[in-house]
Parts: C-alpha cells; structure tokens; sequence
C-alpha cells in the first residue's frame, strides 16, 4: 500500500501496546501523576475513604463513650480536634462519621447509577411514548427540591441511613438517567450503530456491547464528582435531624451538635465541617482530572 | 441456496416503491424501481444527492428510518421477498448473506471498542474459537492491506487514518463472506488517491469472496471503473440502466447524458465554467406528471407534459446486455434514435 495510506497517527506514549487493558490504567495513571491539583485531590480522596475504612483501628476513643474529660475543650494531645458537648472525642466521631458518609454515598450512587442508566437506555433506544413517559417522570422528580422531598420521605419512613439512601438515589436516577438517555440518542443514528445492525446485531447487543461503554465512562467521571453532593445531602439531612440517629456519629450530625452550642465553643463544628470541606475538595479535584483523561478532546498533549 | 437456478439473479428489486412521512407530507422517494443484481456481478447505483440510491441500498437490507413505508414491490433475495422477512428473518441474513459498507468511516467504527473486539463481535454467530476468530480477522486484514495486521488488531478506531478504517469497515462486511455486498457511496468521504486503492481493493476482494456487489455513488470515474452494470437514478425513479459499456458510450436518456457531460474528468476543452444541470430537482411530496425530468430537460417537448415514458429497450454493444432509457425519445420507430432495437 502507499506510503499516504499506512500512516498511523500516533503519539509519544501512546503507541498500540500501552492502550490495551492494564496499559490503559497505567496510562491513565502517568497522566493523572502529571496533574498536580489531580494529584492533590487522589491524596485527599485516598486519606478521607482509608479512614473510612479502617476507622475501627485509627479511632484513639470509642466514638459515642462520654469521657469524663473536658466538655466542649479545644484540640489538645489527648484529643486533636477537641470534645463535644458531652465529652466525647470529636476525632473518632469525625473518622467514624467518614464510614456513614461513603456508605451513603456508595449506595446511593450505586442505586442511581444502575437505575439511571437502565432507565436510560430504555428512554434512549425505546419507542418515542416511553421516552416521553420517562422524561415526564424524571423532570417530575427534578421539580422537587431535593431537601424538601427528603423532608416529606423521611416523615413517611421514619429517620435513618436507609432513608437517607434512597432519598438521594431517587434525586439522582433523574440526572443519571437523563445523560444516559440522550447520550443514547446520540449514538442511536451513529453510523456504527447501524453499521452493526447490518451486521445482524440485535437490540440488547447493540445496548450492552456498544451503547454501553460510550455511555459508562463519563458517567462514572459524573458520579465521583457527585459524592460531595450525596455526603452533604446526608450531612444536610442529619444536620436537620432527619438522617443518621444518635449516638452513630456522622458528620451532619456533628454540625447540628456543634450549632447549638457555637456561642461556647467553635471547635465541634470546625470538627464536622472540616472532612466535609475535605471530601468535596478532593472528589472535585480528582473528577476534573479523570475527566481531562479520558476525554481525548479535553486533553493537552494530544 | 446451491439448488437453485444458477443463472437466476441473486437479488432482484421489482417496482419497489416507497415514501417517507413527514409534517408537510408524504415524501415519495422511490418510485417504481427495479434492479437486478445477478451473482458475482458488480452493479452501480449513480445519481445526484437525493435521488434516492442511498434509500434504495438501506431498503434492501431493510435498516429504513421509522417514517418510512413501502408501498409497493417486491425485493427477491436468494428467492425470499425480503419485505416480507419477520425482523428476526432479517437479522438472521445480515451480517451472514449480506453486509453493507457506509459512506463515512470515521463514524461507522465505534470508537470505544478495539478493532479485534469489534471484528471478533461481528462473527459471534459462526462457528470456531476465538482463537479461529482471531486467525480470521487477521487474514482479512491482511487482505485489505493493513499492514501488520497481527499487531494492528489491538489497536482502536482512532489509530487509524480514514482510508483505513474504510479499509477495516471493508473488512468487517466481507469477513463474514456475504453473498451481497451494500456498498453505500464507500469511496465518497475519502480523497480521490484513496478513491482509486479502494476501488481497486473492492475490485479484487469480489473475485476472491465471489459476491456480488451493489455500489452506491455519485462518481462516475469510480463506477466506470468498477461496475459491470449500471443503474442511472433521477429523484427516485430508475432512468436508465445497462451494461457499463452501453450507458458510459453511447447513453440513451438526457439525464444520463447531461451527467456525463458534467463529469470534470471528461471535458477535453480548457474552462473556467464547470458545466451544470441547470434547473432543480422537483419537490417529490407532489410528482410531478409526466416525465420526472423534464423540468431541467434540453429535449423536453408537449409529450413529456403529458405522459410518463415507458422503459424502452436499447440496443447494446455486449452480447446478452439489456440496455433501457426511460425516455419518449428512445421510443421505438422514432426517427431521431436511429440506433435503436424494436424491444
């Protein structure tokens, strides 16, 4: 073949082998190592969901045990971000309040995610009254404030971490489903799509093996820069009394502690709104560069 | 499909109608067309933008936009009316009796996807491993010319240039060795040095899978080139068809022959004035009566205003040849057609 025709275009670092598989990953990872604010916003992600996880471990005190210390105290080398109002340590209630946080959030978003993009894609591909019927439902839902609806739903079920799950699945599945759907539509009269109904591919082939992974990978981008959003829903209802029960520490609920005794020390709601501040910077920081890396378009060395 | 008659065509297009809904009315986009495509043979669709052959190719693999709705005619395939195929029928014939090539390959490779997923994807109903998939995928691309093809495999659609992912896509539709091949104006979105590969690529692949071909495109350079028959369409009917020879030397009906003579690469005289057709295609919510081009005809007379020709048979410089015009003037017995045969 001529020369004209076997150009390739390639890249530095972007040769055939590095783009498959665990060679993606790495790639994705050296790009992201370049991205200093990324980088920043890994660190944090990584310190806020490891305390999370291993909370049982790194808390000095059991997190609802009343010491009898000093109420209400300043940071101090017994107790780093000082006492609440009953004397218990604020440190262990932050880092165990970081473990209903990131449940909340992975539920929540695991729900709305699954949920979006099956409700997605069958307003995308479906017929155009089922498109209509969903875009109904889903702004339906979108009218209602979020607080407010998850006011009235917990009134319904009664306050707890499942209510507070679904709550926030439910005013997500809109925003999700919405993205899938038009991502679908877009796709739908691709020429690829129906280059391979000519090749004899059926409905659920053409959803799950090609609509599907254009759709996913944004999305998921989406979801991480949500998971501030879902942890400050939660803190918001707990804060309102309306989430987590006491004594399970979360980090709503240490705020509205914290507020009701502000005039005599500032320290419990520092100690509440400081993981908060955290998780939001880091999710935030880290979306924005997952999403410079895996949209081409987006990306400055190419 | 061994036991039938050898010399029956493998696909057969008769008087195919069909219209497109729209707000304003009903788009009559095909009207009355038929087209044989015997096997083995490479048959070309020409015409301008909007004359319908791009609707005529997707009609026969049956992937039409919801507004669209055949009114009359039968389409044979391998002796099965193909417009009467459940869904599921059809399914079962594309991708394995017959593929189809698109016009744009920068779109119609999807771009998450590396080409040995989608090459192995696409031959998910026949039989092997994987392994003999593979084996398959790289041969083909051998045979398109993708040089190293082995390695290339890995790769993803945007690490190729666009001759060859029209390479890739070629590939992909004969992978599955089809008895037809849908070519909808493959060449058109690649420059004219890519043009010329393609063709060529597309020439040698047909005697090698032994399928035949319907080769949708504007270019008439390009069907000259590659086609054994010719299907000269005009604002959804069928003008003029024959052997190449026949409609390229001597071309029987006006439209066919103000084509030609629009055609850059045959104008001997130095000019800054490309020639044109002058006058626009009619408006096919409301034919118009009589003949379908008159409107921008240089031979138009009173006749053409009131009737619509008849399919009148041609003389034809290759033995066996059926070479037809839809044209009054190409009416038997006229003084003016001096070359023609009674019918």
């Amino acid at each position: 073949m001529s020369a004209a025709d076997t150009d390739v275009q390639k890249s530095p670092g972007h040769d055939a082998e590095s783009v498959r598989g665990a060679g993606a990953l790495l790639q994705a990872w050296r790009l992201l190592r370049r991205d200093q604010l990324g980088m920043f916003g890994l660190v944090l992600v990584v310190l806020m969901v490891g305390s999370a996880i291993f909370a049982d471990l790194i808390v000095p005190y059991e997190p609802s045990q009343i010491l009898v210390g000093p109420r209400m105290g300043p940071p101090s080398w017994e107790h780093w971000l000082g006492t609440d109002h009953l004397g218990r340590d604020l440190l262990s209630r932050v880092v165990k309040g970081g473990q209903v946080a990131f449940m909340v959030a992975l539920a929540s978003l695991g729900a709305a995610l699954t949920f979006g993009i099956l409700l997605g894609l069958l307003a995308g591909f479906g017929p155009q009254w089922l498109d209509n019927v969903f875009l109904l439902l889903f702004d339906g839902v979108r009218a209602f404030p979020v607080i407010i609806f998850g006011l009235a739903t917990v009134t319904l079920m009664g306050p707890s971490l499942w209510t507070v799950v679904f709550v926030v699945a439910v005013t997500s599945i809109p925003i999700y489903a919405r993205i899938v759907r038009t991502q679908t539509q877009a796709l739908k009269n691709n020429e690829f799509i129906v280059a391979e109904r000519a090749m004899g591919a059926g409905t659920g082939r053409i959803l799950g093996v090609h609509v599907l992974p254009n759709v996913v990978g944004p999305l998921l981008i989406l979801a991480s820069m949500d998971v501030p959003l879902v942890i400050t829903t939660e803190a918001g209802l707990s804060f309102l009394g309306m989430g987590v029960r006491p004594p399970t520490p979360s980090w709503g609920t240490l705020l509205n502690d914290g507020y009701n005794y502000i005039r005599n020390s500032p320290w419990p709601v520092i100690a509440g709104g400081i993981p908060i501040v955290i998780t939001t910077l880091g999710f935030t920081f880290l979306g924005e560069a997952l999403r410079d890396i895996f949209d081409p378009k987006l990306r400055k060395d190419l | 499909m061994a036991t039938r008659d050898d010399t029956a065509p493998l696909l057969d297009v008769r008087n195919l109608s069909l219209d497109f809904g729209s707000p304003r009315g009903r788009v009559h986009a095909l009207r009355d067309v038929s087209l044989t495509v015997p096997k083995g043979r490479i048959v070309g669709v020409v015409g301008e933008s909007g004359c319908g052959k791009s609707t005529l190719a997707s009609t026969v693999i049956r992937l039409l936009a919801a507004n669209a709705d055949v009114t009359a005619g039968e389409i044979e395939f391998e002796g099965r009316d193909l417009l009467r195929l459940s869904e599921a029928e059809m399914r079962q014939l594309r991708g394995r009796r017959m593929s189809m090539v698109f016009q744009d390959p920068m779109t119609a490779l999807n771009p998450v996807r590396s080409i040995e997923a989608q090459m192995l994807d696409i031959q998910y109903r026949e039989p092997g491993s994987a392994e003999d998939k593979r084996r398959r995928a790289i041969e083909m691309l051998d045979k398109v010319g993708i040089p190293d093809p082995a390695n290339r495999l890995e790769a993803y659609p945007h690490q190729f240039s666009g001759g060859m992912r029209q390479r890739i896509c070629i590939a992909m539709a004969l992978l599955v060795e089809p008895a037809l091949l849908l070519a909808d104006e493959p060449t058109t979105a690649l420059d004219a040095t890519l043009e010329v590969q393609i063709v060529h690529l597309l020439q040698r692949l047909q005697q090698d899978v032994g399928c035949s071909i319907v080769f949708v495109s504007h270019h008439l350079g390009t069907i000259a080139e590659l086609c054994d028959d010719v299907v000269v369409m005009y604002a959804g009917e069928v003008v003029e068809s024959g052997p190449v020879r026949d409609i390229f030397r001597n071309p029987g009906h006006p439209y066919t022959q103000a084509l030609l003579a629009c055609d850059p690469g045959r104008i001997r005289e130095k000019t800054r004035q490309l020639p044109t057709i002058p006058g626009e295609v009619p408006d096919l919510r409301r034919v118009p009566s009589g003949c379908i081009f008159k409107a921008r005809c240089s031979e138009r007379h009173d006749r053409c205003d009131r009737e619509a020709p008849e399919s009148h048979r041609l003389e034809s410089a290759v033995a066996g040849g059926e070479h037809r015009a839809k044209c009054h003037l190409r009416e038997p017995g006229r003084s003016r057609a001096a070359a023609e045969v009674p019918s």
